[in-house]
C-alpha cells in the first residue's frame, strides 16, 4: 500500500489524555503490532483485550519507552490537557509526562518497606537529607483519595500479594502519573480482592486518572471498563463503549469466530484411581509446600484445585508426577502403592501429566517432534530394541499422532521449539492421551492458549473422563475450573479444603483463607 | 544503535559454509603477523601445504599429530552435549598414559594378544574414573565441573612427576624422570613402516563412527541429547538424568584416557611430565569446531593437525617463529565461533532512538 488515507479525528476534544496513532513494530517476521491507535479520554479506563499474543503488552510497553516502535507517534496530555508528543524509547520521559506501568511481575525491593518502595527511584541521588515526613504526607493522602491501603513501614517481602500490587500503584501514583497502566492486574488475586481493586480504580479516575488494563477476563472487563479495545494478530479489530458490549460479542472479536462451547455432561464418579495419604513435602518455597494432604480422585472424575497462585500447587503438581519425592506419606495408584516415586515410576504407574510450563518441563526444544512424542516412552518395543531406536516406527507414530491431535507446524522432523505455544500443548496431548492414562495431571494447562485451543484442551479433558480416567486440573482460572471440575478443592498454604459447591463467591473466600 | 536478531531457518548451504568460509577468513587474518614477519604469505601459505599434503612422511605426521585430537575432540563433544563441561581432558590423558605404562612395562609379561586389550582397557578405565570423581561432585552437591575438572589437570600433573621420580621411574633411565618403556608386544602396531603413524588413528576412527552412531540412533544418544538440551524436560519424561550424566562423564574420561594410551603405545612407547602439548584443550577448541558432532571432531581434528604440522613447517622453511602455527589455530577458532554466530543470528542496525 502506498499511501494511508487517515481521517481527522474531529472526536479529540481537550478531555483526550493519551493518542496513540499509527504503531507498528515488528519482531523479526513477526508482526507484533500493525498501525495502531488508540485514543483515551480523561477519567475513563480502558480494557485492552486479546488473545495472547495478540500485541497488547508490546502496544504498551512502546507506550512506556520499553521498545521502540518502527512508526507511529504516541502523544500525553499535559496538565492542562494539551497533547505533546513523547520521545519514543524513553522509559524516563514517559514518566515524567505521567504515565504509570505496573507490570504483571512486580518490581518492588522486598528487604524494604513500602514507603521506601514507593519513593525509591523519584529522589534525587545525592540528595543529604530525605524528606520522608512530606513523602509519608503525600502518599497518605493519595491513599485517602484512592482507597489503595497498605501498611507502610512493614518490608514489602511480609506484604500480600494485593498489598504489593497497591503498592505497586501507589508508586504510580506518588509521581504523578495521570495515566496508569495495568498489565493482567488480577491474575494474582481473588475475586474479591480483584473487585476491591476495582473500585479503587473507579475512586481514581473521579480524580481525573485515565486507566487502561490489559486482561483476558471477560467478566472484569464488562463489569469495570467504560470502553472496550480488542487487538487480534497487532491490529485493532474492535472498539466499544462497555455497555454496549457482551460476553459474545467480545469473544468473537477477540477470536474472529465463534467459540465452540464445550458441553460437558454429568457423569457418575467410579472407584478411586489416586489416592495420596497424609502426603506431605517440603519444598524450598511455600508454593512447593503440601502439610499432610488428603486427596482422592476417582475415575470419571475431574477434580478442580483452585487457590491463588504460589499456594502448593506446584508442591502438588510435583508430588503426582514424580518431581518431588514426599518426606511423609504414601501415593497410590489404582488401589496399587508406588513405592518409590519418580517421573518414570508415576508413568509407569499410569500418570498422564501435563506440565505447567510447557517450554520448560514439556518438550526438549532442540529435538523432533516425533522424537518428543516418544520421550515417555524410550523403553517400549515399539520405539526400540535393543537400545537402538526404530525411526520408522517413531516417524510413523509421530505422523499418526500429529494427524489424530491436529498437531500444526513445519512437519514431525522439525525441532519441536518451532511449534507455537498451542500447539506445542497439543504434542504434549497427543503424548499424554495416547497412552491412555489412567489419571491426567492438568497443571495449568491452558495458560497461554488462544481460545480455540482451550478449547480443545477442555474437550480432550473431558473426553478422558467419559472414557474412565480420572483428571487433577490444577489452574489459576477459577472460571475455567467452575467450567470443567465435578469437586473442586481449595489449595491454601499447603493446605487442601473441599469445596461444599460450585459458588464462585464462597471459593474466593475460601481461597482468600477466610472461614467459609 | 545494533540489534540481534534470530534467523528465522538458516539453510543448509548456510550452516556448512560458515565453517569453511571461517576457516579461510582465518588464514587470511593469520597472514597479517606473517607478513610482519617479514614472510610473503603466499609462498607460506604454499610451504605450508606442503608440509602436509606433499610427502607420505608430511601426511604420516599429520595423521599422527591429528590421533589425539580425535581422541580427545570426542572426549569434549560428547560431554559437551550433555553439557557436562569436561575441561579435564588433559589430566584423564595422563590418567590413561599412566595406566598403559604401568600395566605395560612389565608387571605383567603376557602375549600381546592379551597385554595390548588390557592396556587399552585399564587406560580407559582411568581416564573415566578422572571424570567420574567431578560428575559426582556436581551431581551431589552442585560443584560446577569446570572448575574441578581444570583444576584436576594440574593435580594430576603433579602427581605424575611424583610417579615419574617414584614408582613409575624407569631404573635403567639414568634418573630421568620417565617411565619405563612399554614392552614390544603392548605397543600399538604401526600402520605403515618407517612412519610414526599408528594403529591408534584406526582405534580413534572406529570410535568416532560409533559414537556418531550412537548419537543419533540409541536410546543411550535420546537421553544424553534430551538431558543436554533440557534437563528439566527429561527429567519431567522419566529419563534419569544422573545415570545419563554419569554415563556420558564415564565414556568421555575413557575417550581422554585412550588418548593417553595412543600416545604412549603407539608413539612414544615411556611416559613423561611432556606427553601432551595440551591435547586436552586443544580437544575442546576441535569438539566446537566440529559443533560437537563426533564426525565432524575427525574432520576438525584433520585441519587442526594439519595447521600445525604445516605451520611447523612453514616456519622451519621460512624462518618465522612456530609460534604463528597457535595463531592460526586461535585465529580458526575464533573465526568458526563469530561464524557459528553469524549463521544463526543477524545483525541489524537500527535509526537513532529519538524520534
Amino acid at each position: 500500500m502506498g499511501w494511508r488515507r487517515r481521517q481527522p479525528d474531529l472526536s479529540m476534544t481537550q478531555s483526550t489524555a493519551l493518542r496513540l496513532t499509527g504503531l507498528s513494530k515488528r519482531f523479526g517476521s513477526v508482526v507484533a503490532n500493525d498501525d495502531v491507535s488508540l485514543t483515551l479520554e480523561k477519567g475513563e479506563v480502558l480494557a485492552l483485550l486479546g488473545e495472547n499474543g495478540a500485541g497488547k503488552t508490546t502496544l504498551m510497553n512502546m507506550l512506556f519507552g520499553h521498545y521502540l516502535p518502527d512508526a507511529g507517534t504516541v502523544e500525553v496530555a499535559d496538565e492542562n490537557g494539551t497533547l505533546h508528543p513523547l520521545p519514543l524509547g524513553h522509559p524516563q520521559a514517559a514518566l515524567a509526562a505521567g504515565v504509570g506501568m505496573v507490570h504483571q511481575h512486580f518490581a518492588l525491593a522486598e528487604n524494604i518497606n513500602a514507603l521506601d518502595n514507593i519513593t525509591l527511584g523519584s529522589e534525587p541521588l545525592l540528595a543529604l537529607k530525605r524528606d520522608r515526613r512530606s513523602a509519608r504526607a503525600k502518599i497518605e493522602g493519595i491513599i485517602e483519595r484512592s482507597g489503595l491501603s497498605s501498611p507502610l513501614n512493614v518490608p514489602v517481602g511480609r506484604l500480600s500479594v494485593g498489598e504489593r500490587q497497591r503498592v505497586e500503584i501507589l508508586k504510580a501514583l506518588y509521581r504523578d502519573a495521570r495515566i496508569l497502566v495495568l498489565d493482567e492486574p488480577t491474575a494474582v488475586l481473588t475475586p474479591q480482592e480483584a473487585d476491591t481493586l476495582f473500585a479503587n480504580i473507579k475512586a481514581m479516575t473521579k480524580d481525573g486518572l485515565s486507566v487502561i488494563f490489559i486482561s483476558h477476563k471477560l467478566r472484569e472487563v464488562l463489569a469495570f471498563s467504560d470502553r472496550i479495545a480488542v487487538l487480534r494478530h497487532g491490529k485493532k479489530v474492535g472498539e466499544m463503549a462497555t455497555k454496549d458490549a457482551d460476553e459474545k460479542v467480545i469473544a468473537r472479536m477477540m477470536v474472529g469466530a465463534d467459540t465452540p462451547k464445550v458441553a460437558r455432561s454429568d457423569m457418575a464418579p467410579g472407584a478411586p484411581v489416586l489416592k495420596l495419604s497424609n502426603v506431605s513435602v517440603e519444598g524450598r518455597a511455600k508454593r512447593d509446600t503440601l502439610n499432610a494432604i488428603n486427596l482422592t480422585v476417582n475415575a470419571h472424575e475431574i477434580l478442580g484445585i483452585a487457590g491463588i497462585s504460589g499456594n502448593g500447587q506446584s508442591g502438588l503438581a510435583n508430588v503426582i508426577s514424580g518431581l518431588a519425592q514426599p518426606s511423609f506419606g504414601t501415593i497410590s495408584v489404582d488401589g496399587q502403592d508406588v513405592p518409590k516415586p519418580s517421573p518414570g515410576a508415576m508413568v509407569k504407574a499410569g500418570i498422564g501429566r501435563i506440565p505447567e510450563d510447557r517450554h520448560h518441563e514439556g518438550i526438549v526444544g532442540a529435538m523432533s517432534v516425533a522424537e518428543n512424542m516418544v520421550i515417555e516412552r524410550l523403553d517400549d518395543p515399539a520405539i526400540q530394541t535393543r537400545g537402538l531406536l526404530k525411526r520408522d516406527a517413531i516417524q510413523t507414530n509421530a505422523e499418526r499422532l500429529a494427524k489424530a491431535y491436529d498437531v500444526r507446524g513445519p512437519g514431525v522432523t522439525a525441532a519441536s521449539r518451532l511449534l507455537s505455544g498451542g500447539n506445542i500443548q497439543k504434542l504434549i496431548l497427543a503424548r499424554v492421551f495416547e497412552r491412555s492414562p489412567r489419571l491426567i495431571l492438568a497443571n495449568q494447562p491452558t495458560r497461554g492458549l488462544d481460545m480455540g485451543a482451550a478449547a480443545e484442551v477442555g474437550r480432550r479433558l473431558l473426553e478422558a473422563r467419559e472414557r474412565g480416567a480420572g483428571v487433577v486440573l490444577i489452574s489459576e482460572d477459577l472460571d475455567e475450573i467452575l467450567g470443567l471440575a465435578d469437586r473442586i478443592v481449595v489449595i491454601r498454604d499447603g493446605n487442601l479444603v473441599e469445596a461444599v459447591n460450585h459458588d464462585r463467591e464462597l471459593i474466593g473466600l475460601m481461597m482468600a483463607g477466610e472461614p467459609a | 544503535m545494533i540489534r540481534i536478531e534470530p534467523r528465522e531457518n538458516p539453510s543448509r548451504a548456510f550452516a556448512f559454509g560458515i565453517p569453511i568460509l571461517s576457516a579461510v577468513i582465518s588464514l587470511a587474518f593469520a597472514a597479517i603477523p606473517l607478513l610482519a614477519a617479514g614472510a610473503n604469505p603466499i609462498t607460506a601459505y604454499g610451504e605450508m601445504i606442503k608440509g602436509v599434503f606433499g610427502s607420505v612422511f608430511a601426511v604420516s605426521e599429520m595423521l599422527t599429530r591429528a590421533t589425539p585430537l580425535i581422541f580427545t575432540g570426542l572426549a569434549a563433544a560428547l560431554a559437551f552435549r550433555a553439557k557436562l563441561w569436561n575441561i579435564g581432558a588433559e589430566g584423564q590423558l595422563y590418567l590413561g598414559a599412566m595406566a598403559a605404562v604401568a600395566i605395560g612395562s612389565g608387571v605383567l609379561d603376557i602375549s600381546g594378544l592379551l597385554l595390548l586389550p588390557l592396556i587399552i582397557v585399564l587406560g580407559a578405565a582411568a581416564g573415566a574414573a578422572g571424570m567420574m570423581a567431578p560428575t559426582y561432585l556436581k551431581v551431589r552437591f552442585g560443584a560446577d565441573e569446570v572448575v574441578t575438572t581444570l583444576l584436576l589437570n594440574f593435580t594430576i600433573l603433579i602427581f605424575l612427576q611424583m610417579m615419574l621420580e617414584g614408582p613409575l621411574q624407569d631404573p635403567m633411565g639414568l634418573g630421568w624422570p620417565q617411565s619405563a618403556p612399554v614392552l614390544d608386544q603392548g605397543m600399538l602396531p604401526p600402520l605403515m613402516d618407517r612412519m610414526r603413524v599408528h594403529s591408534g588413528l584406526i582405534l580413534a576412527l572406529v570410535l568416532a563412527a560409533i559414537a556418531q552412531f550412537m548419537l543419533a540412533r540409541s536410546v543411550w544418544g535420546f537421553k544424553l541429547r534430551a538431558v543436554g538440551e533440557n534437563a528439566a524436560a527429561a527429567r519431567h519424561a522419566g529419563i534419569n538424568v544422573r545415570r545419563s550424566l554419569f554415563g556420558v562423564a564415564a565414556i568421555s574420561g575413557a575417550l581422554a584416557g585412550l588418548a593417553g594410551v595412543s600416545e604412549v603405545a603407539g608413539l612414544k612407547g615411556y611416559l613423561t611430565a611432556d606427553l601432551s602439548p595440551g591435547f586436552g584443550y586443544t580437544g575442546i577448541v576441535v569438539a566446537m569446531l566440529a559443533g560437537l558432532s563426533p564426525v565432524g571432531v575427525v574432520i576438525a581434528a584433520l585441519f587442526i593437525a594439519s595447521v600445525f604440522v604445516g605451520a611447523d613447517s612453514m616456519s622451519r622453511a621460512m624462518g618465522v617463529s612456530s609460534f604463528l602455527a597457535d595463531l592460526v589455530v586461535s585465529m580458526s577458532l575464533l573465526c568458526v565461533l563469530v561464524g557459528g554466530f553469524l549463521a544463526k543470528y543477524r545483525i541489524l542496525r537500527t535509526k537513532g532512538a529519538t524520534a
